[in-house]
């Protein structure tokens, strides 16, 4: 057996640990260094030259490039089973390097508007001053996608297992509608992690993530992640100029031609980044990568623990219901079945009969859970949406936005599930007391 | 016959890393003298990798290509070369192939290799029925680029696991 057939039967737990992560050539260390520098020595002038020209490879200065970001990038490229990845300092930063490099001024594409809140503002308001515009669907109806095209949408965007919790989208037909239509589908994959789901599998052509949750996955560090998956054809239509077209930010370089499979990634990386300058820090990409290390164990017991905690909540006589992919009861049970097989993640929400007062009460109440506006965390979280991060809408954008006054939203962490179910129940017992 | 869509090419990393350690003149066809051309680029790197060199390209002709005199004809090349490197369109390979396999024993060749977005599926079985190796839709840059490390510093996924100390060059 040769190398290569022997990495392509690795597994996931194997890949998650060496990944992207060789001993360092020079010293022999065996964990990733920190490589806390700005920029790096040319050997002499043509080499500086061919850096700059994207004539080799190497590094040049941290705003485009790192060694330590490098290994992140190789290895959650890795995970999610694609071709390559750029890192960036948050999630939102690599949604905007994903939109900067496929998007012209006048450009539209269409998103699902089941969707991280701040995703919504990003695409429903600031990109908007940059000429991009965004159509929002309702998911749930995978034709909806083909209705709201136009000749200018560019990309089709959505959240696999939506944030705040409980829905799944069925992403295999709407990969097929978008190719049908020549553009590519982009999935943030930040709430499943790879370890659930793997999007390339079902037809995306990019990925996203906020490796601020679960794969830095211990609250300490901001990051952010688009994938490509190495499949689409940049060349099949006139849409994607900025891939297929002479760059003038490079001499007529033609990143498509010139990268092939990885030429999107190439471009994100030396103009949007390069231009924008959202790079991820060498230490933060240090605790993510530390962190996804050990994401196959800590999904399946956050997984573990929100299935627990949310079979106890749907019996607890203070709450109304509780919207979780993984209970018998969900409605998006058989797409979890389909898309998340190993469980449908740790966030989700739940109503309480006692409605706006009763949030109030429980958020404040809780002893373990941190009241914060996060997720993915080993820590428990709780948020009560509509007095928090929802509060400047009104009931009725509240409730469509899934953040109605009786909703609290959960970030199942590691702590001992028992622990965290009496936590909760002290609360709700006292809100409805 | 141009067979771009065939099933997907494998090609084992050992095998691959073998033929990167063994050539060390390779014949370039289709070379431009454009500096931002995909095939200057890569013959730069390979240059500078400590591979010698040599563009072919009508166009070129007794010019010099990045200080490497190009010849108009893969014939015209002097002395014994180990591979030739064919920049062309999939529609041109076979009959470069074809001169290959033709010129092989007098030069010595033993690997034709097809750039990346190149296939020609019955050339590549001539070529092996003639004791060739053959190489499709890759890119010798990248796959050196990848085989020994340096493609990994630009977030590309490249296969390759190993808790070993890194070789950075065959
Ligand atoms: C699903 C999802 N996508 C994107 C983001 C934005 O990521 P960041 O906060 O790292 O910019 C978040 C953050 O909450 C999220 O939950």
């Amino acid at each position: 057996m040769t190398d290569k057939d022997k990495n392509r039967a690795l597994g996931f737990e194997t890949r998650a640990i060496h990944a992207g992560s060789h001993p360092e050539p020079v010293t022999g260390a065996r964990n990733t260094p920190i490589f806390q520098t700005t920029s790096y020595v040319f050997e002499d002038v043509d080499h500086a030259a061919d850096l700059f020209n994207l004539q080799t490879f190497g590094f040049l200065y941290s705003r485009i490039t790192n060694p330590t970001v490098a290994v992140l990038e190789e290895r959650i490229a890795n995970l999610e089973g694609g071709r390559a990845a750029v890192c960036a300092a948050s999630g939102h930063a690599a949604q905007f390097l994903a939109f900067f490099t496929l998007l012209e001024p006048g450009d539209e594409f269409v998103a699902s508007r089941n969707l991280y809140g701040g995703s919504v503002t990003q695409f429903g308001h600031s990109f908007k001053r940059l000429g991009w515009n965004c159509h929002f669907v309702d998911p749930l109806e995978p034709e909806n996608f083909r209705r709201a095209l136009t000749p200018k949408c560019k990309a089709i965007f959505l959240e696999g297992l939506a944030n705040p919790g409980g829905i799944v989208v069925d992403m295999e037909p709407v990969a097929e509608i978008a190719h049908e239509a020549g553009i590519p589908l982009i999935v943030d994959n930040t709430m499943a992690s790879p370890y659930l789901c793997r999007p390339i599998e079902w037809g995306a052509d990019l990925v996203i993530h906020s490796t601020t949750k679960f794969l830095s996955g211990h609250g300490t560090s901001m990051g952010g992640a688009v994938v490509e998956s190495g499949r689409f054809d940049w060349a099949q239509n006139d849409k994607f100029p900025s891939l297929t077209q002479p760059d003038p930010a490079y001499h007529g370089l033609t990143f498509h031609e010139t990268f092939g499979d990885f030429g999107f990634t190439m471009k994100a990386r030396s103009v949007a980044l390069r231009d924008f300058g959202p790079a991820l820090s060498p230490m933060n990409a240090f605790l993510t990568i530390t962190g996804i290390e050990t994401l196959p164990l800590r999904m399946e017991r956050h997984v573990a623990n929100a299935e627990k905690i949310t079979r106890f909540l749907e019996g607890h006589p203070a709450v109304a219901w509780v919207s979780y992919a993984g209970l018998e009861s969900s409605p998006y049970r058989q797409l979890a079945r389909k898309y998340l097989a190993k469980g449908a993640g740790s966030v989700f929400t739940f109503g309480l009969k006692g409605g706006f007062e009763a949030g109030v009460k429980v958020v404040e109440s809780v002893n373990l859970f941190s009241h914060l506006a996060n997720v993915g965390d080993t820590r428990s979280l709780i948020i009560h949406p509509a007095s928090t991060t929802h509060r400047q809408l009104d009931k009725d954008q509240q409730v469509a936005s899934g953040a109605g006054p009786d909703v609290i939203r959960l970030s199942i962490g590691l702590e001992s599930a028992d622990d965290l179910i009496d936590d909760l129940d002290l609360a709700l017992n006292h809100a409805a007391a | 016959m141009n067979d771009r869509h065939g099933k997907p090419l494998h090609y084992a990393d050992d095998h691959l890393r073998a033929i990167l350690g063994r050539v060390r003149t390779i014949a370039m066809v289709g070379a431009s003298p454009k500096w931002i051309r995909p095939s200057n680029f890569v013959m730069k790197y390979l240059l500078g990798k400590g591979y010698r060199v040599i563009p072919v390209n009508p166009a070129a002709a007794g010019q010099e290509i990045l200080g490497q005199r190009a010849y108009g004809h893969l014939n015209e090349v002097p002395g014994p070369l180990d591979m030739v490197d064919i920049f062309r369109a999939s529609d041109a390979a076979g009959a470069i192939v074809d001169e290959v396999i033709s010129l092989a024993p007098e030069k010595s060749i033993s690997v034709v290799w097809m750039q990346l977005g190149v296939r020609d599926d019955a050339a590549a079985r001539r070529a092996e029925a003639a004791s060739l190796i053959a190489v499709m839709d890759r890119c010798p840059k990248i796959e050196y680029g990848r085989l020994f490390g340096e493609l990994s510093w630009c977030g590309v996924n490249t296969g390759i696991i190993s808790a070993k100390r890194p070789v950075m060059h065959p």
